[in-house]
């Protein structure tokens, strides 16, 4: 296992009020993305849990991308990885904000 | 698996939902009334197994399990999910214990009935020991529960079926709905090809496992009281359904459990192969049972009868 852990400037919060939102399941080439307002609406975290080892530099321009495309402010993301490909994860991560974002529940 | 459109209704959402494709969240957010869902332990406790690490396994939040309360046709249910994604749905030491924990809740107030949505291979290897007892513990949990007046049902249409100490558990239930998908054995047929050879049964013929394990032959046994499509919406309503047959527990209904299986047994016990025991049972072309659409089989499956109101 090895643990990642990014922390970025973004532009602007990300939008709706829930508090927590979840998406993704942890499986072979799957991930699980926990999303928490929890930081300020300036700052945004990734910590990461990967099956895959040495694999650093993908995930922080995967991480690096989503967070200038999607602007996530505000919003701490824990991922258990199970081996994912980048366009995977890049998917569950906009899914996250997605859902965090919206009006249900 | 990304947020609903707001101008579908839930209903027609959960009729359009495959119930076998669905996660564990996403079946028990349609199966309940909308919006009811409440998490116990939720994935942002991070309850997580405290084996797996050891051998460099990834974990879930959540130990792939989740349980909470909801309403169900407007009256109160506890609930239980099993992620059949996350190492096959399979039962460890945190998994087991939010499960338990919560039929011990149910037993304690005697009248919530409890929803097991069971996907599972059956015991996490890696945490062997705590699993099985975990499995032990909750058989005894649901007879507990049983016993206090609490009707405890098994919806089993997961991609890891229901096997291990999960086929235990669904022994043990009030009752279950079961769709096609939903194999429901103990030794799974691998393991039995393991240990007693080829011959015994292969693995590998597909169209044997599904008649031998699937929820048709579940059903026309009478092991299964609903057939249910495999859509969330046909499971909410045989949840319902079962709610409202099930009747009180005691020692006259296991010795009448007792009863329907010797029965079962020696109607059945020179049987070599599923179709042969549909065609004991009456059916006519038993061969063709496994092609039969969902709505022609439950038509079938209700003029044969087999499941016994005052067994189980």
């Amino acid at each position: 296992m090895e643990d990642l852990s990014f922390h970025h400037p973004v532009r602007e919060r990300a939008g709706g009020i829930r508090q927590s939102a979840i998406v993704g399941v942890v499986a072979s080439g799957n991930l699980e993305v926990l999303v928490e307002r929890v930081l300020p609406d300036a700052e945004c975290a990734v910590e990461i849990k990967t099956a895959a080892m040495g694999f650093g530099e993908v995930w922080s321009a995967v991480i690096g991308d989503f967070v200038e495309r999607y602007s996530p402010g505000g919003l701490k993301f824990s991922i258990n990885d199970g081996g994912a490909r980048p366009d995977t994860v890049s998917l569950r991560l906009a899914q996250a904000v997605r859902l965090i974002a919206g009006s249900e529940q | 698996m990304t947020a609903p459109l707001p101008h579908i209704a839930p209903a027609e959402r959960a009729r359009s939902t495959s119930f076998n494709e669905a996660s564990a969240r996403t079946r028990l957010d349609l199966l309940l009334d909308a919006g009811s869902l409440v998490e116990f332990i939720g994935p942002e406790q991070r309850e997580v197994s405290p084996h797996l690490e050891i051998f460099g396994l990834p974990e879930q939040f959540d130990d792939g399990i989740v349980v909470g309360h909801g309403r169900l046709g407007g009256a109160p249910v506890f609930v239980a999910a099993q992620e059949g994604r996350f190492m096959g749905g399979a039962f460890g030491e945190v998994h087991g214990a939010k499960l338990l924990g919560l039929l011990r809740a149910a037993r304690e107030i005697g009248s919530i009935p409890v929803l097991i949505l069971l996907d599972t291979g059956g015991v996490r290897l890696q945490e062997a020991n705590a699993g099985e007892l975990a499995i032990a513990e909750i058989m005894r949990a649901v007879m507990e529960a049983r016993s206090a007046g609490v009707k405890v049902i098994g919806l089993i249409g997961g991609r890891s079926g229901c096997y291990g100490g999960g086929g235990l558990i669904a022994g043990c239930c009030s009752a279950l709905a079961v769709s096609e998908a939903g194999r429901i054995a103990v030794s799974g047929p691998e393991v039995i090809e393991t240990n007693r050879g080829v011959e015994e049964f292969d693995s590998r013929d597909r169209a044997l496992v599904w008649r031998t394990m699937g929820g048709k032959h579940r059903r026309l046994l009478g092991a299964a009281d609903v057939f249910a499509d495999d859509t969330v919406q046909d499971f909410r309503e045989a949840a319902l359904e079962l709610i409202g047959l099930i009747g009180p527990f005691g020692l006259d209904r296991l010795r009448a459990e007792q009863g329907r299986l010797a029965d079962r047994l020696r109607r059945f016990g020179a049987c070599q192969d599923a179709v042969d025991i549909w065609t004991v049972e009456g059916v006519a072309h038993a061969e063709t049972v496994p092609e039969l659409p969902a709505d022609q089989f439950i038509a079938l499956a209700s003029r044969i009868g087999r499941t016994s109101r005052d067994a189980r």
